[in-house]
């Protein structure tokens, strides 16, 4: 075995979880999704930085974390918001602006 | 010439086991109706990630993955679950038509793409493996790159970090638009809305004395089920139990209603 094979396990997540947030209704599913393309992505960032010898890729996966977490707060934040107004967290029911 | 990396059967193994289970995981978050079942089965990829992570020399990131994702962010998605209701399944039919054979042709592609381009591409080198940059210890260097090279970045992260507990802040607080009602207003409210039958309260839940759990309707006297006395949470969630299981063989439902 060579540490390619986390590359693969990586992309299969990643597109995995881009048909997520494309088929799934449910905003939460949907944010769920999203947060399995950032952790797909992270493992790609480990896995480059264990081939090149470089703990360079680590600090950037460290970050993503950071920036995941942000991003989570304010996305949940933001659904519950639209739940209160619209009693719904099915995002084709957001869909003011498109009249 | 760097020493190149060979990675010992056990690491093998743990990747042969758990890589599978984490695709079919995440192939069952597509799958699956509702969203609590979604979360658990991210759980429980991110926990996979995080072996990954450990066996792959990367220690503080995988005791980070635990820490952050699988405890504090998946906390927070069951948390939110909670809040907008457990009820908040999926309608599993597409709204847009022909968007999921389109989305899954799209992947099929891009997958392919990617998995291709991993197996065809080379780096050029052998990989070398973190021995020697892991060698005076993983978070030592890992905080060495973090508060040289990084530190620029790093308070950038963290005005970022309080900028979004503001904004989520913000964003939660509720302000009352109405005034709460009085226990006056919910009294008149109760006799002048609806019917009588409901102003002294709903029917409990259960048939008396054969099963009373919350989740069976009670009788009625010409013994129907009365839809009222069942929460709505549970109606949604669908664990309302059939009553009739539980009810009298020999009801008389001859009784005529008397006005």
């Amino acid at each position: 075995m060579n540490p390619y094979n986390y590359l693969y396990v990586a992309a299969i997540l990643f597109t995995i979880g881009a048909v997520g947030v494309v088929v799934r209704r449910n905003a939460i599913v949907v944010f769920m999704c999203v947060e399995l393309m950032l952790n797909a992505s992270n493992l790609t960032l480990t896995t480059f930085s264990r081939i090149n010898g470089d703990l360079n890729g680590q600090v950037v996966a460290f970050f993503t974390m950071v920036i995941a977490a942000c991003e989570v707060v304010v996305g949940l934040a933001i659904i519950v918001t639209i739940f209160r107004s619209r009693r719904s967290s099915s995002i084709d029911d957001a869909s003011l602006l498109k009249r | 010439m760097n020493p190149t990396l060979t990675i010992a059967t056990p690491e093998a193994v743990m990747f042969w086991f758990m890589a599978p289970l984490a695709v079919f995981a995440a192939l069952g978050m597509l799958l699956v109706k509702k969203a609590v079942h979604s979360a658990i089965l991210l759980a429980w990829v991110m926990i996979t990630l995080a072996f990954f992570y450990i066996a792959q020399g990367a220690l503080f990131l995988g005791i980070v993955q635990v820490v952050v994702y699988t405890g504090a962010v998946m906390m927070l998605f069951l948390f939110i679950l909670m809040l907008v209701g457990v009820d908040s399944s999926d309608s599993l039919t597409e709204t847009i038509r022909g968007l999921r054979p389109i989305a899954i042709t799209a992947a099929l592609g891009f997958g392919g793409l990617m998995v291709s381009l991993i197996g065809r591409a080379t780096l050029g080198r052998e990989p070398v493996g973190l021995e020697a940059a892991n060698a005076g210890g993983n978070v030592q260097g890992l905080a060495q790159l973090l508060f040289s090279t990084y530190v620029w970045p790093f308070e950038v992260v963290s005005a970022l970090l309080i900028t979004a507990a503001l904004g989520a802040m913000v964003l939660a607080h509720h302000q009352r638009t109405v005034e709460r009602p009085s226990q006056r207003e919910q009294a008149v409210n109760r006799f002048r809305t609806g019917s009588l039958a409901s102003a002294a309260g709903l029917p409990g839940p259960g048939v008396f004395a054969r099963h009373n759990a919350v989740d069976v309707p009670a009788l009625l006297p010409d013994g129907s089920a009365a839809p009222t006395s069942i929460s709505a949470t549970l109606k949604a969630r669908g664990d309302v139990l059939d009553s009739s299981a539980y009810q009298l063989d020999n009801v008389d439902t001859t009784v005529i209603e008397e006005k």
